[in-house]
């Protein structure tokens, strides 16, 4: 477990060194505070409901983008060769990398706070719902960035690995919606296959095991496909 | 310390390591030479445990690298080739973390970086990003590295390519002074180098031993036709020729160039007997003048050649 923490630590404080965190980090904020706060005032209501319905969304992009160098880069640099043959298990540098991504969007999530407090500033703010919403983008960056760290366990290009893990991400967000001609009996099947739609739930400040054991089990699968990619590399 | 029995290696359909078979003993430096695409890296993979064998075992001390090889990792240092690493971490900090994996603290910690920081000459590089160095930096980085944990024994991937004669020297140096406690690996295709440094010489060719013991033995081994060198003044041409290849053992006599009155000649000797007696007893019994006599020892780069491309 010693192990997990210090590759956690070196590939968190990685993030820092190089722009990758800043350029990441402004690009949310930007993005985010924009869609937020031009329908804000349109809206008139004092929640954060516009902040979370896009997050799906921008985390299909962002998530992918924080985890493709992880595994990609010290492919392509060779480092991967000197990282396996330090006394760590498969397992240690799996959740050590897995944990540091998500250690960066709840870095990245820190930020915004500033939403909700300047929201109840001006109006009544119902906690509930941020507190969830809050909870759900946690679970919804941690099941993304085991994704993307699987992607980016599949190749050396960070590029390409981005766009793996991009793709897969969309796919859960916006799977439920696509697929609005067929059958209504089938659509509940997608639609619990859809990150969105538990995500949606989970920011209305229910906290429901239907969606925990959603989110968690994509991490699960994530992070257990990553762990087979790497016993599968030699 | 180490014991291989029947290591092979396939990368799908390519066969890299055929078979092989060997041991390594506590306290020796062995040299793993051999052509380009020999097999040389792959064994040393397969020996850190980064490669899963096709089959075949490794054992390190009691250990199985099937089932130990947390704790086997802990015995080793590995400096791969060409010392990939973190180009964005400064040096410092990537010692500092190597050592956290290693499983060092506090002033054991520091105390050691700044050991390995004195052997390795790296104090003026310490905080400058590792990307930003020359390769032969680079290359102690990653010796510092492989040595974090005082390892029982090193494994070094071409440990002195890209370096400047100077620090050649300097690594060949530091690798002689662990190889007198320590077990040491290296894989190198410069032979001079596995002279200087090893005490037993182990060359794979297409995956396969081909030669195994100390450069002695080797030479021994191979030392069939042999060459000796003599300078002899006052004489004809005709009459050494005549006389020399005379000699039972001498096969043939090569003419080498006239340096005015002193004729060279290369003798080329198939015997297991030392000839150079015989020869100076011969041109004693004429009136010639005997300039120069001397034995080339066998070399290794021509053991290697020769073992290295008879197929």
């Amino acid at each position: 477990m010693r192990q997990v923490v210090h590759i956690l630590k070196k590939e968190f404080n990685g993030y820092f060194i190089s722009p990758i965190a800043y350029i990441v980090i402004s690009i949310f904020l930007l993005i985010t505070g924009w869609f937020f706060f031009t329908a804000f005032f349109i809206y008139n209501q004092a929640d954060l409901r516009n902040f979370f319905v896009l997050l799906p969304i921008i985390f299909s992009f962002v998530a992918p983008a924080v985890t493709m160098r992880l595994f990609s880069e010290e492919l392509n640099t060779g480092s991967y060769e000197i990282l396996l043959t330090m006394p760590v298990t498969f397992r240690d540098v799996v959740l050590g990398k897995f944990l540091a991504a998500v250690a960066f969007i709840v870095a990245m999530l820190v930020p915004t706070f500033a939403y909700p407090i300047t929201t109840s500033l001006l109006g009544q703010l119902d906690w509930g719902p941020v507190i969830g919403g809050y909870v759900g983008a946690v679970l919804l960056g941690a099941s993304f960035v085991s994704v993307g760290l699987l992607a980016s366990s599949l190749t050396r290009n960070q590029i390409i690995s981005f766009i793996i893990g991009m793709a897969i991400c969309f796919s859960l967000t916006l799977i439920d919606k696509m697929l609005f001609f067929l059958p209504q009996s089938w659509l509940g099947f997608f639609e619990y296959l859809g990150a969105d739609f538990h995500f949606q739930n989970i920011s209305k400040g229910i906290i429901d095991s239907r969606d925990l054991i959603y989110f968690l089990s994509v991490t699960f699968v994530g992070l257990y496909c990553t762990h087979m990619v790497m016993e599968g590399r030699n | 310390m180490i014991h291989v029995e029947n290591l092979t290696k396939y990368y799908s359909d390519l066969c890299a390591v055929d078979c092989i078979d060997f041991d390594i003993h506590k306290g020796e430096v062995m040299g793993l030479l051999g052509p380009n695409g020999a097999g040389k890296t792959t064994v040393l993979r397969m020996l850190t445990g980064f490669l899963r064998p096709t089959s075949g075992s490794i054992h390190v001390k009691d250990l199985t690298i099937e089932e130990d090889s947390l704790k086997i990792k802990k015995l080793l240092g590995y400096l791969p080739e060409e010392a990939p690493l973190y180009h964005d971490m400064l040096v410092y900090d990537y010692l500092d973390y190597v050592a956290d994996i290693r499983e060092l603290r506090g002033s054991k910690k520091l105390s050691r970086i700044r050991h390995l920081a004195d052997i390795c000459g790296l104090h003026e590089v310490m905080h400058k990003p590792v990307g930003e160095l020359s390769k032969g930096f680079k290359q102690r980085v990653g010796l510092a590295h492989a040595m974090m944990n005082d390892p029982e024994i090193l494994i070094l991937d071409e440990p002195t390519s890209g370096l400047d004669p100077n620090q050649i020297v300097e690594i060949r140096g530091i690798i002689k002074q662990i190889g007198k406690e320590k077990t040491v690996i290296l894989s190198t295709h410069i032979l001079n180098e596995a002279e200087a440094t090893c005490d037993r010489v182990l060359i794979i060719n297409r995956g396969k031993i081909v030669a195994d013991g100390t450069t002695e033995t080797l030479r021994q081994a191979c030392s069939g036709d042999y060459i000796i060198n003599i300078s002899i003044e006052n004489a004809t041409l005709q009459s050494v020729e005549k006389e020399l290849i005379s000699i039972d053992g001498v096969i043939e006599t090569t003419h080498v160039d006239n340096d005015e009155d002193v004729l060279n000649f290369k003798l080329t000797c198939r015997s297991s007997r030392d000839l150079r007696g015989e020869i100076y007893r011969k041109i004693k019994g004429t009136d010639w003048t005997l300039l120069e006599l001397h034995q080339e020892t066998q070399s290794l780069e021509n053991i290697f050649r020769e073992l290295t491309t008879e197929n």
